[in-house]
């Protein structure tokens, strides 16, 4: 089974201060710490699992700056067995629909059983790029999917829906599928595979090198424009209560008691 | 043509709740736009969806066939397709859900559409339709533009926009199916429903959640023991949940559960929208979290930023001296 497995470099903003920078046109990005986005290390367990039980191999391709390769070594320990990192500043990366042109590009020529994405990047949460990429590559998807099963030349898909409900759809090979966090166990990389990681093949490509022209993936190709950012104000009516971490805890203890809450 | 059309979104016989969100934004971007809203149901049986609907002073257009009984992203692509020729609406609009991001990057790059995913505002500005949308779980808002097309695409964001109330009947019109046969491009199979776990917290009076702020499972007892204190039980956001801290059961948001108690206490949870949304029903919030901006505060009527693993253990303390 030949895999693909698409994954982004993204800034950990979960506890961070979020700040625009000076030109606020996009966010002061110094001071974050990246790693693999989220449901793309769920995509890439997944194809390893895959890779294991089929036998086969997976090639991870990864829009992104030099310093991303630390990310796409990693993935690579875990079990993926080359990798594509595609750098160029002309991508009008702030629309997935163009992002999910460039990653085609890496793939369309190539034989493929199964292409895997995150199902959403964390840190623009649009949702967007796996499901455009399979439209573009011309092969059917499921997103948001929780369980695969691989049989016959088809993949049933087990999608999580709203409430804990799940859809299971069938569609047939080669196809798409957006990986939902909480699918699988991500393994950590073992010390060999670390080891290995460092010999396998990663190739920098640009858009020239793809083929891919510049028309089709620049911001004159993007349909959007991000005209805005802005720090939306959290308007808060909560009492907020102040000192030190005993103080707090004191004070909530309080509250919670003498409201008859607890 | 200014149109506005939306799509419905039902399942299980259910007409969902983001059908009649997005009218709370369409009549005032088709009065903008020059034209009107029309919203598409496709289904089998669907006449008193359609009129639940038409009740909101629109106009629906049905497509009653077997062949939509559930939901399938290749089949609902060739229709809307289809009838954004026939129709040539200004804009297209359809929720962003588990349905609607299936179904709207495809869409978008078959079509060629301006897209925008998941957003909380929508307005026209000299005729130029601009979205608002979050990035960075909440943290930055972007207005993005939508190039001038003869038809736009936006995937409106779930619980964003509190539902109209009725106001008078609009009109029901049925229409042939453009799809004249079944497609076998993606074959649904079948739903499954959600395990049930020891503990329905839907029920719950008290609820201790936790979430990514917990850091690893060796500092669950900590939530555990508070939650036994006051009698709680135990949830979490979808991070706690992926972790294996929880089981999915425990999960609250979206996609997991929504849940009602008198008190609930969230530590470390950053407040995504997907979690506030299952979480709006409880009375009384307190949030602890070391980033003053978490989203999470908005919701809270007592807030500790702090690290929980601080305060919590000394919560514990204090709570026990004054229960006694």
């Amino acid at each position: 089974m030949k895999m693909f497995t698409c994954i982004k470099y993204v800034p950990d903003t979960s506890e961070a201060e979020v700040k625009l920078n000076a030109e606020g046109t996009g966010v002061d990005s110094s001071r974050f710490s990246y790693d693999i986005n989220d449901a793309d290390n769920y995509a890439v367990e997944e194809s390893v699992l895959l890779k294991e039980k089929y036998e086969g191999d997976v090639t991870v391709v990864s829009i992104g700056p030099k310093s991303s390769d630390v990310m796409i070594r990693m993935a690579m320990a875990k079990g993926c067995d080359r990798a594509i990192r595609i750098e160029d500043e002309r991508i009008a990366d702030h629309d997935p629909l163009m992002v999910a042109r460039v990653l085609a590009g890496a793939i369309k020529d190539q034989e493929f059983d199964l292409v895997f994405t995150g199902c959403m990047a964390e840190d623009y949460g649009q949702a967007v790029t796996g499901v455009a990429l399979a439209e573009i590559l011309g092969v059917p998807h499921a997103a948001y999917v929780k369980k695969v099963e691989v049989e016959d030349g088809k993949v049933k898909a087990h999608r999580e829906l709203e409430g804990g409900l799940r859809e299971v759809v069938e569609i047939s090979l080669p196809a798409v599928l957006t990986i939902q966090t909480g699918i699988n166990e991500p393994r950590y990389a073992p010390i060999r595979g670390i080891r290995q990681a460092q010999k396998k093949e990663l190739k920098v490509m640009n858009l020239d090198d793809l083929g891919v022209p510049v028309e089709e993936v620049g911001a004159d190709a993007s349909l959007v424009v991000l005209e805005k950012l802005y720090i939306p104000v959290v308007e808060s009516k909560a009492e907020i209560i102040e000192g030190d971490p005993d103080e707090k805890a004191e004070k909530l203890a309080s509250i919670l008691v003498k409201g008859g809450l607890v | 043509m200014g149109n506005v059309l939306v799509l419905a979104e039902h399942r299980q016989g259910e007409l969902r709740d983001i059908s009649i969100e997005m009218l709370a934004l369409a009549p005032s971007v088709a009065e903008a736009l020059g034209g009107e809203v029309t919203v598409l149901l496709l289904g089998s049986g669907v006449d008193e969806m359609a009129g639940k609907i038409a009740g909101h002073g629109v106009k629906v257009l049905v497509v009653d066939d077997p062949l939509f009984a559930d939901y399938n992203s290749d089949k609902y692509q060739k229709v809307l397709s289809a009838l954004i020729d026939e129709y040539k609406p200004r804009l297209v609009m359809l929720g962003q859900t588990a349905q609607g991001a299936d179904l709207a990057p495809a869409l978008a790059v078959e079509k060629k559409l301006p897209f925008v995913p998941d957003i909380i505002g929508l307005e026209v500005e000299e005729g130029v339709i601009k979205a608002t949308r979050q990035l960075y779980s909440g943290k930055v808002n972007a207005v993005v533009a939508l190039k001038e097309a003869d038809t736009g695409l936006v995937a409106v964001r779930e619980a964003a926009f509190e539902a109209p109330d009725p106001v008078d009947a609009g009109a029901v019109e049925k229409i042939d199916s453009p799809l004249k046969e079944d497609l076998d491009y993606r074959k649904f199979v079948e739903y499954i429903e959600a395990e049930i776990g020891d503990v329905d917290i839907t029920q719950s009076e008290i609820l201790v959640g936790v979430g990514r702020g917990l850091k690893e499972d060796k500092n669950l007892p900590i939530a555990e023991e508070l939650a036994e204190l006051i009698k709680a039980d135990l949830c979490g956001s979808r991070a706690a949940c992926d972790a294996g801290w929880l089981s999915d059961d425990r999960q609250v948001g979206t996609s997991g559960k929504t849940v009602q108690p008198n008190l609930y206490i969230c530590m470390g949870i950053s407040g995504a929208f997907q979690h506030v949304a299952g979480m709006k029903g409880a009375k009384t919030v307190v949030a602890i979290n070391k980033d003053p901006n978490a989203p999470i505060f908005a919701e809270a009527d007592y807030a500790i930023v702090d690290d929980l693993l601080k305060v919590v253990p000394s919560l514990i303390e204090k709570l026990k001296e004054l229960k006694g």
